[in-house]
């Protein structure tokens, strides 16, 4: 799973959902793999009003990659500052989770990462 | 035509056989009534990628499809693609079905994000899918199958070998829907509302049994559409037209 799906992704118990914490999910001990893709500037420029910068941010810090600015970069930043473009290239479009686990910060769940599939199936107390 | 994507690697035992409803849903979605709806709901370069998101997606033939040829349907390749199958089996097939196709069509390719093992859109943040597509269980059973708990972790004996019995219930969650084979889709009805961005859109597939008329107008009559909105619910592809119960056909499901 690219780590780009983070930000699409919230914990499966219902009630942690109406809390700010249960997003995003907290990776941990992560092995990760990188895929070789070409750089689309433009593709980035287009995602990155989708994405939720705070929570980006995070995924990250919290998977060792290079710090990211506080605020959403403009398309000119983009387009001016080469390194943040790469950064950002490599932990969208070419990180993948392959291992280890994804933990709620409300309930503490961990979803255990295998082989590139998390599994978000809930054991029958927490459904 | 576009080509159909390479699923030769698939369990057939453990995963989901693409069948007529599959191939439907391949024709329907790159038809030439389809992709000019589809580019006008996302213009490209003005709007941001779209998210397809395919629940029970089993072989992976259907993600790979739209992964691959990301171009011709949407008039775009900046899409993401992901998927949902609540069998392990399942994701690991789409994986390697979707990243085979979409390294065979580089030039039309959009990216696939993975496939996660969850049951329906549970693990997902509101408002973010705006292409949903589900061919879902649909045959009317006595009952509806749960997933037993030895497939909720992975699925294997130490050996490495699934046993008879899970197989077989492996099988049965592909197909069978319970009442009116309706009890696994309108779950997902009852959740788009929350799942699809404002400018989603659902592609289910139903079968005669499903009593597609009664869920049609069951869609329009849902309140939560958003200030000024309506659901629609229309018939944009069927096969099988002799009559019977398993006659196929396609609904898309929009706000407008
Ligand atoms: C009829 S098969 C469709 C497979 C494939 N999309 C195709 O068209 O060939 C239904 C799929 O839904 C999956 N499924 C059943 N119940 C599910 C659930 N609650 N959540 C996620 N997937 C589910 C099954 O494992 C199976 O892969
Ligand atoms: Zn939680």
């Amino acid at each position: 799973m690219k780590v780009l799906t983070l930000n699409f992704l919230t914990c499966a118990v219902k009630s942690c959902k109406s809390s700010s914490d249960s997003f995003p999910l907290h990776p941990k001990d992560a092995e990760l793999a990188s895929d070789d893709v070409e750089v689309n500037p433009q593709l980035l420029i287009n995602l990155l009003p989708r994405l939720d910068w705070k929570a980006l941010k995070t995924t990250s810090t919290e998977l060792g990659f290079p710090q990211l600015p506080d605020s959403p970069p403009t398309i000119e930043d983009l387009q001016s500052d080469e390194k943040l473009l790469k950064d950002l290239h490599s932990l969208l479009m070419e990180t993948n989770l392959m291992e280890g686990k994804l933990v709620c910060g409300v309930c503490g769940h961990e979803y255990a990462v295998r082989e590139g599939i998390p599994n978000f199936l809930l054991p029958s107390h927490l459904v | 035509m576009l080509p159909t994507p390479t699923t030769s690697h698939v369990p057939y035992s453990l995963v989901y056989e693409p069948a007529e409803d599959s191939f439907l849903l391949l024709d329907t979605l790159s038809s030439p009534s389809q992709t000019p709806f589809l580019s006008s709901l996302f213009p490209p370069a003005t709007t941001p990628p779209p998210l397809i998101l395919e629940i029970g997606p089993g072989s992976g033939v259907v993600l790979a499809f739209l992964t691959a040829h990301a171009l011709p349907i949407f008039s775009r390749s900046d899409i993401l693609t992901l998927g949902i199958d609540i069998n392990s089996f399942a994701c690991s097939s789409t994986t390697t079905t979707s990243l085979l196709a979409a390294s065979s069509h580089p030039t039309t390719s959009g990216h696939f994000l993975g496939c996660l093992q969850g049951d329906l859109t549970g693990c997902l943040r509101s408002k973010q899918v705006d292409v949903l597509v589900f061919n879902p269980p649909y045959v009317p059973t006595e009952e509806l199958p749960t997933l037993p708990a030895t497939l909720r972790e992975g699925g294997k004996e130490k050996g490495g070998k699934v046993t008879f019995e899970d197989e077989s219930k492996l099988l049965e969650l592909s197909y069978a829907g319970g009442k009116d084979g309706m009890e696994t889709t309108d779950r997902v009805i009852d959740s788009l509302g929350e799942v699809l961005s404002d400018r989603g859109v659902a592609y289910l597939l139903l079968c005669a049994g499903n009593k597609p008329e009664e869920v049609k107008q069951r869609i329009r009559g849902m309140g939560n559409a958003g200030e000024g909105r309506q659901w629609k619910a229309e018939t944009v592809g069927t096969s099988g037209r002799q009559a019977g119960w398993e006659k196929l056909q396609i609904v898309r499901i929009w706000r407008e």
